[in-house]
């Protein structure tokens, strides 16, 4: 009976995804560059939330420095490029890499410690990213004004050159990158996040290596960070340490939450309201932030999991709440 | 040699000396019960052997493999698995997910297999499920297994904690109290049971308070008062031991002293 029930609500939830892909293709026919433009942009942070997704949502991590792994992607590929020649297809692995290996060395010395340390290390790390791009590190970053003219994608002679080539591009990220989390998220080490999730020493007794699976949540999101900041600067191809600062890893710690943490259509909800909501509602100007600010304190008033929940999160919330009363 | 094997195991807590040069020997096949008053140190031992606190000092071995210092992971997977004595399954997941935890040390799989859905991966994820599967059967929780861990009633959430224990495929069992809670029909099972994982070839460790439980079921039984060790032997020897006779009559002396005070 409960499994009868269990495949009617999940019946909807597989024609869910198809039907968004095919959406997503042709809404280029539809859009003008502005408009395309500014899904391009939603979808480089719906990356970096997927990203944020595996760290906060699965493995129950603080990461409040998706930025700075961002920022570490953009500026590997640029510094590649334009000092070495080193074309944006070659720098792209080199950048996830490097983003990976730098997320471990941050997590590693403190992942046995509670999260709330781990907050204060990634905003401190993303502080240090963004303060060397600043000062120039090594000559090499350009300072404050940062870097330009940086390449292209291009691919087998393919340059992606225009809106719509990007915007495709970054949909076929997307969509890559959901079939793989989705994997994950079904596998021995989705379901190792989740019993460290939810009791870690009953989970480490069990044969688990809980620091170890924490770790590779952390590596995996930090290497889609500056995944989508590799596609970042080979579009906009001109890069400044601003989009390291603090308030972007906010925004994207914000897209996770906002959606419902651990959730994937929540992720794309929340790109929705912090990314493409606030770009439409521009006229309205200075008080753009501010409403921005209201609409993130009614939502966690009246829908604390979020917009479109992770079920077994929500479930966890109010085990919560009702541990608390 | 014995299958575990504890010498001068010592752990103190700020000033609290918890556990105070214990030694214990288990053989293979066994099923070693532990006793003593409450604060005796018992659950400490155990949080001991399976590494979640590490001894000021004394030696662990496990199959002649020393384990002080290594991470519970590590013990687990060498063949140590335990129970808890405040239940700890994980509440929000469905009580297959909890059993298919204990497999997680003997399956592979990392993050490229997963990724690309080898055939390797998904021969070892439909193991992982059978053998959780058959653990749900062995311990009779079949029919709960699509339910949530915390939708349990106490009782046979104690049989989904030894069932995620057994999954682990373990030499070693250890279990902190496992009757607590349970009726007397609930306990007569749980002794069964009991003798029938050891059938399997699992040796066992068990803390128990009930004490028609520990005697009946135990080979050797082991007291514990104030973190020493004041006795070990059948369990007719050690009932007919006076220390111990004492440390539990005298022991409920000196509460209701203090509890009139």
């Amino acid at each position: 009976m409960r499994d009868l029930f269990l495949r009617v609500r999940r019946l909807p939830g597989r024609y869910v995804s198809p039907a968004f892909l095919v959406a997503a293709l042709l809404l280029p026919v539809a859009l003008d560059n502005y408009l395309l433009a500014v899904l391009w942009q939603a979808g480089i942070y719906i990356l970096m939330a997927l990203g944020l997704t595996i760290i906060v949502g699965y493995a129950g991590l603080f990461q409040l420095g998706q930025a700075a792994f961002y920022a570490i992607g953009a500026y590997t590929v640029a510094i590649l490029n334009l000092y070495l020649g080193v074309p944006i297809i070659l720098g792209l692995p080199i950048a996830v890499i490097l983003a990976g290996a730098l997320g471990y060395l941050v997590s590693r010395p403190i992942l046995h410690l509670r999260g709330d340390y781990l907050a204060i290390v990634t905003i401190a790390f993303g502080e240090i990213v963004r303060m060397l791009l600043v000062n120039n590190v090594f000559g090499v970053t350009g300072g404050a004004n940062g870097l330009s003219g940086i390449a292209q994608l291009s691919l087998f002679g393919f340059t992606f050159d225009s809106i719509v080539k990007n915007y495709y591009l970054v949909v076929a990220c997307v969509a890559l990158t959901i079939i793989g989390v989705q994997r994950l998220e079904n596998s021995r080490l989705g379901r190792a996040w989740t019993y460290v999730r939810e009791d870690e020493l009953a989970a480490e007794a069990m044969g688990v290596d809980t620091v170890h699976v924490k770790a590779v949540a952390f590596v995996l999101g930090s290497a889609l960070a500056s995944l989508a900041g590799v596609l970042y600067a080979s579009r906009i191809t001109v890069i400044s340490p601003d989009i390291g600062r603090f308030l972007e890893s906010v925004i994207v710690f914000c897209i996770v939450v906002l959606g419902g943490t651990g959730s994937l259509p929540g992720v794309f909800l929340g790109a929705f309201g912090m990314v493409v909501l606030p770009e439409l509602f521009r006229f309205v100007k200075d008080w753009r932030d501010g409403l921005v600010g209201l609409a993130m304190v009614l939502m966690m008033i009246f829908r604390p999991a979020g917009l479109w929940p992770s079920r077994r999160v929500a479930l966890e919330l109010s085990g919560a709440e009702e541990g608390e009363t | 040699m014995p299958l575990l094997q504890v010498s001068g195991l010592t752990k103190s807590f700020g000033g609290l000396m918890a556990v105070h040069n214990v030694d214990l020997a288990i053989e293979t096949g066994q099923i070693m019960g532990m006793i003593g008053p409450n604060g005796a140190g018992k659950t400490t031992v155990f949080n001991l052997i399976t590494g979640i606190y590490r001894p000021d000092r004394g030696q662990i071995r496990f199959d002649g493999r020393n384990l002080v210092g290594l991470a519970p992971h590590v013990i687990a997977e060498a063949g140590i698995a335990r129970t808890f004595q405040t239940i700890r399954l994980f509440p929000n997941l469905t009580v297959l997910e909890n059993v298919m935890a204990g497999r997680h040390c003997r399956s592979r799989a990392g993050v490229v297999a997963a990724l690309l859905r080898s055939p390797r991966q998904r021969a070892e994820e439909a193991d992982i499920r059978r053998q959780a599967e058959q653990q749900l059967r062995f311990m009779n929780i079949w029919h709960f297994r699509n339910e949530l861990a915390k939708n349990l009633p106490y009782g046979d959430q104690r049989r989904v904690e030894v069932a995620r224990a057994l999954a682990t495929a373990p030499r070693l069992l250890i279990l902190d109290e496992p009757a607590a809670g349970l009726n007397e029909q609930e306990s007569a099972a749980l002794m069964a049971l009991i003798r029938q994982i050891r059938e399997m070839g699992i040796t066992i460790f068990l803390i128990e308070h009930d004490m028609k439980v520990v005697m009946g079921v135990s080979d050797r039984v082991v007291v514990l008062d104030n973190g020493s060790k004041i006795a070990e032997g059948t369990p007719a020897e050690v009932q007919a031991n006076p220390q111990v006779i004492e440390a539990y009559l005298g022991r409920e002396d000196e509460e209701r002293i203090s509890y009139h005070v």
